[in-house]
């Protein structure tokens, strides 16, 4: 029994090398095969990544809420003030920011470049803000909310604004990517099916007086199919590691220009560029639709040859 | 070993290939095979092998009915019956012992059993010191022993072959026929279909007789053992 085991392994591994021995006879066929594979794969999974990417992004933005007054434009500086230290006092409110109406324009100026276009302007057109951080201890929607309605009360509150729409409307984005990426992924792989599908047909068209001859000599179907079931194996490996290398090399592309982005924002955020769980999805798909490929078009193609 | 009963082949389109033929090979006997070019003498040999099923009658292989082997089942049939063909069949992209290993490699055996079964089998036909070539850099005659090693390596009950001796000339043709006989000798069956009458006429063995589909003739080996060459 145990004997029995050991030959059917082997007789496996045998196979298993032969099938590579077979494809490093012609590389160039190989590595333009798995080059399409690695090509198809690569799309969605670099999606994929940016698409988790984001989602540390917004994940920081998320507990950073925050709450902008719009002062009345009759509001003076000092009456500002006093009511930016009066908020302060308040226990749902962990840090508060005051932007005067002159400090606002030449934030305006510096960030916007419309500063020549402002200079036109008789007179200021920006209102004084506070901008409100709500303690996180309780950050929840509805006591945000509440506290947004408390604020909007005060006196020379012209409006007080909770700036999550925009979250809201990132996560939406989002979400639509996603169900994008999920689309793609799943025409991309058929277009991998299709692909090693074909492969596999020619390569049975190829073999077609061996496998006659192994018919003849009392070869099953299951000793018929191994070796290009294998050979499917093969070419998704090499295909998900073209993926890989192709993902990880555009990633790293544009991770610099990225963290020159995030770091304007004063963000603490470093690329991603593939975790070891995506990786053995990507090469453990890849291989998997190799297999179902190749065994695909073995069962439809290994029937209509037999020995006449 | 085979056994005929009113087997008819008859093809899609109503071509009858054989008809109603009876016939019994037993153990250890060595017979041919033969009759015109389309006299059907590669269709019976063909429902030995399953490669085709009779139409009408039956056709017992070995003990079994042929009718009753499914198709998932003809390669574990086809495995007791060795087959030798005129084009000899080899692969030629491996070697002469690659070649003749096949039928165990598919059979499963371990690596040191195939070693020994192959060399016995390529000494057998007197080519063991050729088992490291390509088929390619053989003779025709050292092609066929090498369709002959393989099909005897696994040490079938009875050996198919199908005008063995098509592309030979006269001195390798009774080379070829010796091996059969040493076969036949140790209890294999052996059914050979040829239309090379001058050579079967001078042996000692029993001669089919296909005519038209029918089976025309059936001489004993007596009548013919008189002409021994």
């Amino acid at each position: 029994m145990v004997n029995w085991v050991q030959t059917y392994l082997l007789r496996h591994l045998q196979v298993f090398f032969y099938s590579l021995g077979q494809l490093t006879r012609s590389p160039f066929s190989l590595f333009m095969t798995s080059a399409v594979i690695g090509i198809a794969l690569a799309l969605p999974t670099g999606l994929h990544l940016v698409l988790k990417n984001m989602q540390t992004i917004s994940g920081d933005l998320d507990s950073a809420v925050q709450i902008s007054l719009f002062l009345k434009k009759s509001t003076t500086d000092s009456q500002a003030r006093q009511l930016a230290s009066q908020l302060r006092g308040m226990p749902q409110i962990n840090n508060i920011q005051y932007i005067s109406r002159k400090q606002a324009l030449q934030e305006f100026k510096r960030l916007s470049g419309f500063g020549n276009a402002l200079k036109a302007l008789e007179k200021n057109p920006l209102p004084a803000v506070i901008v409100v951080q709500p303690s996180l201890s309780d950050s929840n929607a509805n006591s945000t909310q509440r506290l947004v309605e408390q604020l909007q009360a005060k006196p020379y509150v012209d409006i007080a604004q909770l700036d999550m729409q925009w979250i809201k409307r990132l996560y939406s984005i989002m979400d639509i990517i996603r169900r994008g990426v999920v689309i793609l992924a799943g025409l991309l792989a058929l277009a991998v099916l299709l692909v090693i599908g074909n492969t596999i047909r020619l390569a049975i068209q190829n073999r077609r007086d061996e496998i006659v001859i192994i018919k003849l000599i009392g070869g099953t179907d299951r000793f018929i199919r191994r070796p290009f079931l294998y050979t499917g194996f093969w070419y998704g490996l090499f295909g998900g590691l073209i993926a890989l290398l192709l993902v990880i090399s555009s990633l790293l592309l544009v991770s610099g220009p990225i963290e020159a982005l995030t770091q304007s924002y004063d963000s603490q955020f470093s690329l991603k560029i593939i975790d070891l769980n995506s990786t053995f999805w990507l090469i453990g798909g890849s291989i998997l639709l190799g297999l179902i490929g190749s065994w695909v078009a073995v069962e439809r193609h290994l029937r209509e040859i037999e020995p006449t | 070993m085979i056994r005929f009963s009113h087997a008819s082949k008859r093809y899609p389109g109503g071509f009858d290939a054989l008809q109603d033929i009876n016939f019994h090979l037993s153990p250890g006997e060595m017979a041919f095979l033969t009759g015109h070019s389309g006299a059907g003498k590669s269709t019976l040999l063909k429902l030995i092998a399953l490669i085709e099923r009779a139409s009408r009658g039956e056709v017992i292989v070995n003990g079994q009915n042929l009718a009753k082997i499914p198709r998932r089942k003809i390669p574990y049939h086809r495995r007791n019956v060795g087959m030798i063909f005129q084009d000899h069949q080899l692969l030629f992209d491996r070697t002469v012992f690659d070649n003749v290993a096949l039928p165990l490699v598919i059979s499963g055996l371990s690596h040191q059993d195939i070693g020994r079964k192959v060399r016995a089998s390529l000494d057998k036909v007197g080519l063991l010191s050729k088992e490291r070539s390509y088929p390619i850099t053989l003779s025709g005659g050292e092609q066929q022993r090498v369709g002959i090693a393989r099909a005897v390596v696994n040490k079938p009950p009875l050996l198919l072959a199908d005008e063995p001796t098509g592309n030979l000339d006269p001195e390798l043709s009774r080379e070829i026929m010796a091996i059969f006989e040493q076969f036949s000798q140790v209890g294999v069956s052996v059914l050979i279909a040829s239309h090379d009458i001058d050579l079967i006429n001078h042996l000692p063995y029993r001669i089919l007789t296909l005519k038209n589909a029918r089976l025309s003739n059936d001489t004993a080996p007596a009548s013919v053992e008189n002409q021994k060459w």
